[in-house]
């Protein structure tokens, strides 16, 4: 339990709720044209081939929005904390509302590259983000 | 503007022959069917109509349990308590905002499905909410949510407040709006909800008092956010020509209702546009009217931000250019000023009348009847609700 509701899951939605069991994002594609769309849906939006299927893009991401919450909505919540949207980095077009761990509030920005992270809730494994690592900045090297 | 070619104007049939409002306030202690039934007999006095005379009923967003005071009762209630003999009736949460239930309404009377449309909105948020328990959290009490929620709330992004804050603040990373610019928005509000008996806050807020508030979500601080009430609104939308009185008829120029856009609170390419930015082209295609005709607007407030969206996407300042426009401060949205916004106080401080507050405003400027804060001469104005994937606005005109 979280004191939030969870997703409530089902075959459209498992592979992104559920599929951060094996530590990946699984955002769904178009195995026709190749477009990344989400929320996931069983229809390209581009070209409506049916064809479409969950693939892993890297967890890297980009933040395009914030907000510091402090206000404690839930009786029982810890403020403040940090959500906003990220911008897939290897998924283009896909944008995805967050909560933004391991982070000074004050050293959040428009900008900053993040990297997921999970949180295990139950069956729900919820796409997190944090600031990317050295090793994920590197990776190339 | 071609994918609006060939659409028939079919507001120009109906226009809104009366309007009510409940009293407004801070927990009043009454029931929602105890406020919606006082402001629609409010409204059909007004248009000089009988109960037996009303054949369509709307409301927005119908009885709505899952967030505290939203929307105590839908048209069941209502229908029955008046014992209303409708040919039409309609509440529901899927339309393009607060204002779609008017939009329906508008839609019923030009089809002929209807004569008169009694449509109301009616919120018990103030009296709903209790030291736990606070109004307009998605999804309190459940333990899974759906839709399009479920993108958001399970990242504790639960209120509103968390979603237009993130916006706003991309909007001043991109533009360089500054907190107090925005300011000027609630501070406007509450210069003119000092004008306003009805309305519930009407204390003088300075500047400082606005920076020195409490944060609720950044860069929203509290007086960025409008003020839960107890209170209904209803009008009544008339087939034109069964009117009783045209001399007090407010005519109904152009609706927006378009989402082009994502049907998203997140997936919209640019985080600083809404539903606004694809409903006002759709007026404007509808109207010879212009920005510069407008006299005054009502425009939707329910976070300070989302006003700025609305005067953005209606044309007012070109994109990106709010904080500037809005430092000119009084001389530009005040009572003298060129476009006297929310003079009624708005949702920030006149109370969270969600959509309707507005609409019965811009009624009562246009007919003349804004004792102590009337704009002088108002023969148009524009009427906006809504925010993220939500929008609908309506130019309104005096009966000419």
């Amino acid at each position: 339990m979280t004191l939030q509701p969870l997703p409530s899951v089902n075959d459209d939605t498992a592979a992104f709720w559920e599929g951060g069991v094996d530590g990946r994002l699984h955002i769904h594609r178009c195995q026709a044209c190749r477009v990344w769309f989400h929320p996931p849906s069983p229809v390209c939006p581009d070209c409506l081939s049916l064809d479409v299927a969950p693939e892993s893009p890297s967890g890297r991401a980009t933040v395009a929005a914030y907000s510091i919450n402090v206000q404690p909505w839930i009786p029982g919540m810890v403020v403040p904390y940090v959500v906003g949207v990220v911008t897939l980095d290897d998924a283009p077009g896909v944008q995805l509302t967050t909560r933004f761990v391991d982070v000074d509030p004050s050293a959040m920005a428009v900008g900053l590259a993040v990297e997921v992270i999970f949180e295990q809730v139950e069956d729900v494994y919820l796409p997190l983000f944090r600031p990317a690592s050295e090793h994920a900045e590197g990776a190339a090297i | 503007m071609s994918r609006y070619l060939g659409l028939r104007i079919g507001e120009r049939d109906a226009v809104i022959a009366g309007i009510g409002r409940s009293k407004v306030g801070r927990k009043l202690g009454r029931t929602g069917l105890s406020l919606s039934v006082e402001a629609a007999l409010a409204a059909i006095a007004d248009a000089g109509l009988s109960r037996d005379d009303i054949d369509g009923l709307s409301t927005y967003p119908g009885q709505f349990d899952a967030s505290p005071g939203m929307s105590p009762n839908g048209t069941a209630d209502v229908q029955d308590a008046l014992r209303l003999k409708l040919n039409w009736f309609s509440g529901g949460a899927e339309t393009p905002a607060q204002l779609g239930a008017v939009f329906n309404a508008v839609a019923a009377v030009s089809a002929g499905l209807a004569n008169h449309v009694l449509v109301f909105r009616t919120v018990t948020e103030s009296s709903a909410q209790t030291a736990t328990r606070r109004a307009s959290v998605v999804g309190s009490g459940s333990a899974r949510v759906g839709g399009i929620m479920q993108w958001m709330v399970p990242f504790q992004a639960v209120s509103a407040a968390n979603w237009i804050g993130s916006y706003a603040q991309r909007y001043m990373h991109d533009y360089g709006l500054t907190r107090e610019q925005l300011a000027e928005i609630p501070l406007n509000q509450r210069r003119h909800a000092q004008l306003y008996s009805e309305a519930i806050f009407r204390d003088p807020l300075t500047l400082d008092d606005y920076l020195n508030a409490r944060m609720v979500s950044w860069p929203l601080g509290l007086y960025d956010c409008d003020v839960p009430c107890d209170g209904s609104c209803a009008v009544v939308v008339s087939r034109a020509d069964a009117a009783p009185d045209l001399k007090q008829v407010v005519r109904i120029q152009a609706i927006g209702s378009a989402l082009t856009g994502r049907n998203s609170w997140d997936q919209r390419a640019d985080l600083t546009e809404t539903a606004a930015h694809d409903c006002a082209p759709m007026m404007w295609a509808r109207t010879d009217l212009k920005p510069a005709d407008v006299d005054t607007a009502q425009l939707y407030d329910g976070f300070s931000f989302l006003t700025i969206t609305w005067l953005e996407a209606l044309g007012f300042f070109p994109q990106g250019e709010a904080g500037s426009w809005l430092s000119a401060g009084e001389s530009r949205i005040g009572l003298g000023g060129e476009l006297p916004l929310n003079t009624n106080g708005g949702q920030l401080s006149g109370g969270r009348l969600h959509g309707y507050g507005y609409l019965y405003e811009a009624c009562a400027q246009l007919r003349g009847e804004a004792d102590g804060r009337q704009v002088e001469g108002a023969e148009v104005a524009v009427v906006a609700a809504g925010g993220g994937p939500l929008g609908g606005c309506m130019l309104l005109t005096k009966d000419r």
